[in-house]
């Protein structure tokens, strides 16, 4: 079983990318070394009236020198990742991880892979699009405002969309394979609900293996609460009726597993 | 320095549990807290058959603390037995299996089922809907108390805890009502019913519209009813309801508690529990107190 680590972790920069949008980097010990691609940390809020971790999905592992870079969304006002977006460099966070399983970065290596995000989930495919070995189309969609497009670029052959048209194909993730008459033998993707709903009836027509990372909402992170459960079409291991744990079964699944 | 407790004949090394639900049978806090070194751990609530649950969203967060609406997803018995006591037996520690059902019939089985199993004491979750009583819950009717206390007391083979509902108009009724059915001790307070509304997606927070608080915002309720329930009856009272720190635990314990459950803090401190107990074992250096049991109650000797 893999090792999870509840510690103090000093935040090494945070900038905001857009409005609403900021990327922190931490300083994140043995939680760095275990991170894979996909995983996800609590995050704690020093505010003694919102007790329960904030789920947030890895952007970036630095094994070398121990550090993890979120890139998050601040969700309103006065909320927990609000706060967190007004820390600066050399203040502290409690954090655990890594949590959940990741994505199977075997089952792409040496194949021709769809990395898929959309909105908030674009960031933990940075960090799988740099660990992933093989033909690699990044596929992102974003409202208007576009972040990260940068280092996707650095990354493999980028794509985007946009709701508004303001860049890329104008519409969504689908929108842009049409448009660029692109094919993939894996699909990986992260974002809202009816994304993954699309991608995967996507993928279910054109028969291609495809993992999407679900979200819900989260109370203890290590698979004890059985708040975030999702339907799946396998009985689950843990109370053997058809609720996987989205923290710990996932929250990486095959599509053909979940109901989405 | 002694911190053994007593409860219905069976000794904790100290009074500290586990609240049901929090914890599963405890694989998943291993990588975190030493089982070893707790009083008792109590089980997520098991029924007679696989129960699925509610739909999601099953939680939000509320001011100090969180509401659930889990639905008591569980496997059922049988799975239960084979897997989840046989892991817990691995420890120097007291299991107690906490036990749901929709009717008299359901709890029943659950408990003969436990009677052979190699487990401490049951504890039952009273706070379920009653299929055959409109679904009012049974522990808000202290007739349905007296009487599924005595049924289950008769074949359970082992101290019974009855879990007693805070959503009631005189939680002291209900407490006598599992005292005259024959219950060893009581535990409380399960949580609390609320309702939250999403103003930005106009619905309930959860999708079971209501669901149970619980966490630090709770807890001067949840004193009051212990503090009530232990004046009002002879059996053990185990304490719960937003216990996070030492200090937190020793507020029931000086109410009355001669044990007590880490419930919601486990979720956002997975070693909340160890804390608890090592903080508890600092306090009675601090004050010099010798024995544990000589704290229980001790505010009525200063009132």
């Amino acid at each position: 079983m893999a090792c999870k680590f509840k510690r103090t972790a000093a935040i090494v920069s945070q900038e905001c990318l857009l409005p609403g949008i900021f990327s922190m980097w931490l300083e994140a010990g043995e939680i760095a070394k275990e991170a894979v691609p996909g995983q996800f940390i609590s995050m704690y809020t020093k505010d003694k009236s919102k007790l329960l971790p904030r789920p947030i999905s890895l952007c970036e592992i630095d094994k070398e020198k121990g550090f993890l870079r979120v890139v998050y969304r601040v969700t309103g006002k006065d909320t927990g990742t609000e706060q967190f977006s007004r820390m600066v460099k050399g203040d502290t966070i409690e954090i655990m991880g890594p949590l959940g399983n990741g994505f199977p970065l075997d089952a792409g290596k040496g194949r021709k892979a769809f990395l898929i995000g959309g909105g908030i989930g674009v960031p933990p495919m940075l960090e799988l699009a740099k660990q992933l070995d093989g033909e690699k189309q990044l596929i992102m969609g974003y409202r208007d405002k576009q972040f990260l497009t940068e280092e996707f670029e650095q990354n493999g052959a980028f794509y985007l969309a946009t709701e508004d048209g303001s860049a890329g194909t104008k519409g969504n993730v689908l929108d842009a394979i049409r448009e660029n008459s692109l094919t993939a033998d894996i699909i990986y993707a992260c974002g809202p609900s009816p994304m993954l709903r699309a991608i995967k009836r996507y993928a279910e027509e054109k028969q291609i293996v495809c993992y999407v990372s679900m979200e819900e909402h989260m109370a203890c992170g290590i698979g004890a609460c059985l708040a975030c459960v999702c339907k799946s079409k396998e009985v689950d291991g843990h109370s053997h009726v058809h609720n996987k744990r989205v923290c710990k079964d996932g929250p990486v699944f095959l599509s053909t597993e979940v109901e989405i | 320095m002694d911190t053994r407790v007593t409860i219905a004949g069976v000794e904790l090394k100290n009074p500290v549990m586990t609240a049901s639900g929090t914890f599963g049978s405890g694989q998943e806090y291993g990588e975190f807290v030493d089982l070893n070194q707790l009083g008792a751990v109590v089980t997520k609530g098991v029924a007679n058959v696989p129960w699925e649950g509610n739909p999601t969203p099953r939680i939000a967060e509320v001011h100090g603390g969180m509401m659930n609406a889990i639905g008591l997803q569980n496997p059922g018995i049988d799975v239960f037995c084979k897997r989840d006591i046989p892991y817990l037996k691995q420890f120097d520690t007291k299991i107690i299996v906490n036990v749901c059902g929709h009717s008299p019939e359901e709890y029943l089985e659950v408990v003969e089922r436990l009677s052979d199993e190699p487990i401490d004491m049951m504890e039952i979750n009273i706070s379920c809907p009653n299929v055959n009583a409109g679904f009012l819950a049974f522990g808000q009717d202290a007739g349905n108390v007296e009487k599924l206390t005595a049924q289950i007391k008769k074949i359970a083979g082992r101290p019974i805890i009855m879990k007693l509902t805070p959503n009631v108009t005189d939680i002291t009724e209900i407490a006598r009502a599992a005292e005259a059915g024959g219950a060893d001790a009581l535990s409380l307070i399960n949580t609390l019913t609320g309702m939250q509304i999403d103003v930005e997606r106009r619905t309930f927070s959860v999708a079971n519209k209501t669901g149970g608080v619980s966490g630090p915002a709770v807890k001067p309720i949840a004193v009051r009813m212990v503090y009530q329930v232990a004046n009002a009856v002879k059996v053990p009272v185990i304490g719960m309801g937003g216990i996070a720190t030492a200090e937190d635990a020793l507020e029931f314990i000086l109410a009355g508690a001669t044990a007590v459950a880490v419930g919601t803090a486990n979720f956002y401190n997975p070693r909340a529990t160890i804390e608890v107990a090592e903080g508890i074992k600092d306090y009675m250096r601090r004050h010099k107190v010798e024995k544990l049991t000589e704290l229980i109650g001790i505010v009525n000797a200063h009132a």
